[in-house]
């Protein structure tokens, strides 16, 4: 997802070339756009409505994305402290105060290119407050359309189909109308329809990617890899031909390193000895990424699969996208996405990935920012420990504020823990 | 006697304090070591390792001399005088940098003189420091010699109407190089040949510390851990993380502890442990090192107490004062605050105190509780008040639990290391360099 985590020494794949020219093209069709006049909508990762927002021709803008990417280039300290100086309390999402920061800097992307204001904006996942939040922040500050999509919560485990229905619902009476009159085009269920036929392409190969990570050695790190492989999906393409394709590069590749027998590529070249293999839950630290990728190809630990590549959409239980069912399928995708779970069914999930995954534990990345994932996180750790068990680790970072960062403590409890899971084999 | 004895060494590079423990085959400890960690890792590391190696010496030759009546008396003359020997060597150390630097900087003769009259205080206190039942603050040369220079700086400066800023300068810069140096492999005899020299011993005991002090300490084996553990002049292979060090280390000390609490300068770690001594799960601190050891090292320097003193102080209280905060950087403003407020001192150390152990408390219950046998360690553990406040609250929320403290608890990572040290060559034959 970021062009500047790569050294430029580090060989790129035709799939890594391909969603780097992917991003380029789209950041400048953004940049461009008050001129062409292409309408954008911003709208968040989890559960979006990508496929419906392309098939009005609305780009989609991400506001996370962006955090994210200014804080890989070094920005989010500066951006940071400007929404701190407006009166965001050190509290607050990291995501939004590094957004606000970067909008109040002139808007300027990932790629250096302006972005435009937006034309609408889409709250397709409420299960994240502050998402509410954020955008009522944008709402005053552009003046733009909102579209709510409330979603429920799968308070026992299940979409029943009254929850659909609700969804399905207000996409029609909600939704839908306002991206008619955003974009000044009509509802075309049958564009719509080819773009989740797409989707679902992509979806296979993704996910046989990710799952890519039950073998021995495991492919891919499927989390700091892994959020290069989410980049696209999860973003601005689903849907897309681009996508479509990217997926079938990236899947060959894989295939090709299983069939060799190669371990994950890592940024300081190839893992030769896969020592550790770890299920991650949450959400990677950005500020450091690198850093910390580091401190576990160091030590030969690979994540074998991860939350985090599940926080745009769940596909584990064999949800795709599908074009006979257009809008009841994007109800279902936002109502799986990782945070719209509840704590027994991540426990479930998550010791079900040590176990298929062959996994030496489960390590949790615990985020100061992000109460979607943090709240309950030390009970899933005792419960995944009692019932595979296996080892938990415990660590704790943030998204994007460099300051919630401490390299030596998190390094400190990493090696602990590798050395507690190589203790226990030893016996 | 046997000329040549093998030894595995484990050495806990902490951020205060950098603790060795040497182990023979059998796996029994030969001796343990201890200095400050300085800004040098490197010369803390060979540092305690000499002071391990010293103890060691001293633990055989007080075995040649067990059973006899004066066998106390004697080992204590030779460790006084020998402690002598090595305090008045670094501190002649001391004279020569701090003259040398008055020279760079062509200061004014009556500086020099002053010089001379600070160190032949410091000279006699040296003495008077060394002897049976003497007050000792600290056991480092940096403590001992900093007080007495000070003290002696500030009337020597007003006597001769100098700039007292200037001459504690001098100290500032001149003790990071006399701390600086490595020790020398040579040390141990020259200082025990004066010990002999000074202690007046009769030639038979003097025959048989000689013997003793030839044998020949051979190092076989050496982990690292603590948290300059990445500085340390090992292979990663001789590495361990101190959470597992103090859980074997806890375990060796107390088989039956299933719960470790371990308390250092700058983190709190809660570690569970099975019945190997195999660490299940741990907890520490994130980012903030607050309510760790540094926090007491902090509050002993603003009341301008030995950190050893502020435990028996809080000891004193009648009436714990409450105190939410453990930030170490607010400490000082909550403590003058309260002092303001007109708390007295041992009922705000008593607060303090609490304070910290109730941090603790919080990371031990995130690492799953005390259910069993319970082993405080590390610096902290050598405090009276926190482990007084510890008992309390352990009873106050998982009822009667044996808390094991050992009076070696500061040496826990440092004997866990040395047991993988041993373990090392017992499961892989390897010797270690």
């Amino acid at each position: 997802m970021s062009k500047n985590q790569m050294t430029p020494d580090v060989q790129k794949d035709s799939s890594q070339l391909k969603q780097k020219q992917m991003i380029a093209e789209h950041y400048t069709r953004l940049a461009k756009a008050p001129d062409t006049g292409e309408k954008n909508a911003y709208t968040f990762v989890p559960g979006n409505l990508t496929e419906l927002l392309r098939s009005f021709d609305l780009l989609p803008v991400l506001p996370e994305i962006n955090a994210l990417q200014s804080s890989m280039r070094g920005k989010s300290r500066e951006y940071i402290a400007i929404a701190e100086k407006l009166g965001h309390s050190e509290d607050v999402c990291t995501y939004v105060k590094c957004d606000l920061g970067m909008m109040k800097s002139g808007n300027v992307g990932p790629t250096g290119e302006r972005l435009p204001d937006p034309d609408l904006l889409l709250l397709s996942y409420t299960g994240c407050f502050t998402f509410m939040k954020w955008f009522e922040i944008l709402r005053e500050e552009y003046d733009a359309p909102v579209a709510m999509l409330h979603v429920p919560y799968q308070g026992d485990g299940v979409i029943t189909d009254s929850m659909r229905k609700y969804v399905v619902d207000q996409l029609k009476t909600k939704v839908i109308p306002v991206m008619e009159k955003v974009s000044g085009k009509s509802y075309d269920e049958d564009r719509l329809k080819e773009m989740l036929t797409r989707s679902a392409k992509a979806e296979d190969d993704l996910v046989a990617v990710l799952e890519s990570g039950k073998n021995t050695p495991s492919p891919i790190d499927a989390y700091f890899g892994g959020v290069y492989y989410i980049g696209p999906i999860f973003t601005a393409f689903r849907g897309t031909q681009d996508a479509v394709d990217y997926y079938e590069a990236l899947r060959s590749e894989i295939d090709e390193r299983v069939r060799l027998g190669k371990g994950p590529v890592t940024p300081e070249g190839e893992m030769k000895e896969e020592k550790y293999r770890i299920v991650v839950e949450g959400p990677p630290n950005w500020t450091s990424f690198r850093k910390f990728w580091k401190m576990f190809s160091d030590e030969g630990a690979v994540v074998v699969t991860s939350s985090y590549t599940k926080v745009g959409g769940v596909y584990d239980n064999g949800f795709r996208h599908d074009p006979d069912r257009p809008l009841e399928s994007l109800a279902e995708y936002c109502m799986g996405c990782y945070t719209n779970l509840t704590l027994p069914s991540r426990v479930d999930m998550l010791a079900k990935y040590v176990e298929d995954y062959n996994a030496d534990g489960l390590l949790i990345n615990s985020i100061k920012s992000c109460n979607s994932f943090s709240a309950g996180q030390l009970m899933i750790l005792r419960e995944v420990e009692k019932r595979t068990g296996k080892p938990g680790g415990f660590i704790e970072s943030d998204l994007v504020d460099p300051r919630y960062f401490s390299a030596a403590n998190i390094k400190n409890r990493l090696e602990s823990w590798f050395q507690m899971i190589q203790q226990r084999r030893d016996g | 006697m046997v000329s040549t004895i093998e030894y595995w060494v484990g050495i806990d590079l902490g951020s205060t304090t950098t603790k060795a423990v040497v182990l023979n085959q059998a796996g029994d400890t030969l001796g343990c070591g201890i200095t400050n960690s300085r800004s040098n890792y490197d010369v803390a590391c060979s540092v305690s390792l000499a002071e391990a190696l010293t103890d060691a010496r001293f633990s055989l030759i007080a075995k040649e001399f067990a059973g006899q009546a004066d066998s106390k008396a004697i080992l204590e003359r030779l460790e006084l005088a020998f402690k002598e020997a090595q305090f008045r060597e670094q501190l002649a150390d001391l004279q020569q940098i701090c003259m040398g630097l008055l020279e760079q900087r062509k200061a004014p003769a009556v500086y020099a003189e002053a010089l001379t009259e600070i160190f032949n205080g410091m000279e006699v206190e040296a003495h008077d420091l060394h002897q049976h039942g003497a007050n000792r603050r600290s056991d480092f040369f940096r403590d001992l010699a900093g007080a007495s220079y000070l003290s002696l700086a500030e009337k020597v400066s007003r006597d001769a109407d100098l700039s007292f800023e200037q001459i504690v300068g001098l100290y500032d810069k001149a003790i990071l190089e006399v701390e600086a140096r490595m020790p020398d492999g040579e040390s141990f005899r020259l200082h025990l040949d004066s010990a002999l020299e000074c202690g007046g011993f009769d030639e038979p005991i003097r025959a048989t510390i000689t013997k003793v002090a030839a044998i020949d300490l051979v190092q076989s084996g050496s982990v690292g851990t603590g948290y300059g553990r990445a500085r340390l002049p090992f292979d990663k292979a001789q590495i361990r993380s101190e959470i597992l060090c103090h859980g074997l280390g806890a375990h060796a000390m107390f088989p039956g502890t299933r719960t470790v609490l371990d308390i250092g300068g700058q983190d709190t770690k809660a570690i569970q442990v099975d019945a190997n001594g195999i660490v299940t799960s741990f907890q520490m601190n994130d980012r903030c090192a607050a309510g760790c050891g540094r926090y007491l090292g902090y509050i002993a320097d603003e009341m301008n107490l030995g950190l050893h003193e502020l435990g028996p102080m809080a000891q004193k209280s009648k009436k714990c004062v409450k105190i939410n905060s453990t930030c170490t950087v607010f400490a000082g403003a909550e403590l003058r605050e309260r002092l303001s407020l007109g708390e007295k001192r041992e009922d705000i150390l008593a607060g303090l105190h609490r304070a910290i152990i109730l941090r603790a408390m919080s990371i031990l219950a995130r690492s799953g509780g005390i259910d069993n046998e319970f082993t405080f360690t590390g610096g902290v553990a050598k405090n009276p008040a926190a482990v007084e406040a510890l008992a309390k609250l352990i009873k106050e929320n998982y009822g009667e639990r044996t808390v094991n403290i050992s009076p070696t608890s500061i040496y826990t990572g440092a004997l866990g290391a040395a047991i993988f040290a041993l373990r090392g060559r017992d499961v892989t034959g390897e010797e270690a360099a």
